[in-house]
């Protein structure tokens, strides 16, 4: 990094520093949402397994 | 000069939420939750033919996270009912964790793949039936029903009750004769297990402005109404041995269950002073869960043992 970047960050203000109660909360969040995606992937994965071919007959 | 106004930023900094996922897991009204399961249990068990068990689960869960997605959206549209009231005063959006907005999007979510999984991998019958389920009780309960008339619950639980309907067309891809008693048997049993809790929170909901029989019609007209609803509810829940769809053993727990119920909703009829009004009210609210549960239970144990006996004999054999 040149001297003047350098210089233009430490002038930069922090912007949003998060908290730690925050970081540990959002991370939480983010673990559970790719849980829940995850167990998505698995259901509609089984689900094709079982139909088989019949996964694209969906009669109304 | 610079592009970005960190002044202005400073000044309007965004909330940075610290909802932690058992906020968002309190949303989904847990407790409401598991009893849609276990009734969408015995709807998926009473059906008939084979339905594979990868299936069922799918269901189940669809039918479960579609009723999470209701209490959370219930819960963004009652923010404002719920910091009133004691009981839920400790929910997350009157403590301030989760705003209404996030519950919205949180349960819109929610009620979008609930409603396209269900219909995707099972059948858009189910799918669709649960996607009504959800707008009648976030809609026509919810925004409609609770702060305008006395009759909410009644015309309300039709959306508790039709879980199990939802799993029988899951399973089945029509509608039959038994998931209507069943949706019967949980319609019937709402009224007076409500305003049991309306009798004892009265006071709270008064405070809230909410409309329940007890702050609009007076305690002696909600405890004539549910002995009333008792009564029909107790006759219904006879009728899957009446009409022959299930044996003497069901016809015998729901006749002593039903006794039981009628004795409390009496006891609530006749006792007015306040004490003992109080603990007559208690005794029914605390006793309707345990109707319900035992008398699905009895449900789910019948069609256990009849598709399990031939199994066993053949062991035998």
């Amino acid at each position: 990094m040149g001297a003047h970047a350098e210089e233009m960050a430490e002038q930069e203000p922090d912007g949003i520093v998060l908290t730690e109660a925050q970081k540990r909360s959002r991370r939480q969040r983010s673990i559970a949402i790719a849980l829940a995606l995850g167990v998505l992937v698995v259901l509609f994965f089984a689900v094709t397994l079982v139909k088989g071919p019949a996964v694209l007959n969906r009669p109304l | 000069m610079s592009v970005i106004d960190h002044d202005a930023i400073a000044l309007s900094s965004p909330r940075i939420s610290e909802a932690e996922v058992g906020d968002y897991f309190a949303l989904l009204k847990p407790r409401v939750m598991s009893l849609v399961i276990f009734t969408a249990l015995v709807g998926l068990a009473i059906a008939p033919g084979h339905f594979h068990p990868v299936l069922a689960f799918t269901s189940l869960l669809c039918i479960a996270v579609g009723a999470g997605a209701s209490g959370a959206l219930n819960m963004a549209l009652e923010g404002d009912i719920d910091a009133k009231m004691a009981r839920t005063a400790n929910r997350p959006i009157p403590r301030g964790k989760v705003t209404r907005a996030e519950a919205l999007a949180f349960g819109l979510t929610l009620a979008f793949f609930s409603v396209l999984t269900l219909g995707i991998l099972v059948n858009w019958y189910a799918g669709a039936l649960l996607a009504f389920t959800i707008f009648f009780y976030v809609v026509i309960y919810t925004m409609w029903l609770k702060r305008w008339t006395a009759q909410n619950i009644v015309i309300g639980g039709a959306a508790g009750a039709l879980p199990p309907v939802v799993a029988w067309v899951a399973a089945t891809g029509s509608l039959s004769v038994e998931p209507l008693l069943l949706f019967l048997i949980i319609f019937f049993w709402t009224p007076p297990h409500f305003w049991a809790l309306a009798l004892f929170r009265s006071d709270d909901y008064a405070r809230a402005g909410v409309p329940m029989l007890p702050v609009v019609a007076g305690p002696d007209a909600t405890r004539l109404q549910i002995l009333l609803y008792t009564i029909v509810l107790v006759a219904i829940a006879l009728s899957p041995w009446a009409l022959g769809y299930f044996d003497a053993v069901y016809g015998v727990i729901s006749l002593l269950l039903g006794a039981g119920m009628l004795v409390l909703a009496a006891n609530v009829f006749r006792r007015r002073e306040r004490a003992a009004s109080l603990r007559a009210t208690r005794k029914l609210f605390a006793f309707s869960i345990l109707y319900l549960f035992v008398l699905f239970a009895t449900l789910l144990a019948e069609v256990v043992v009849r598709s399990g006996a031939p199994l066993i004999s053949s062991w035998f054999a």
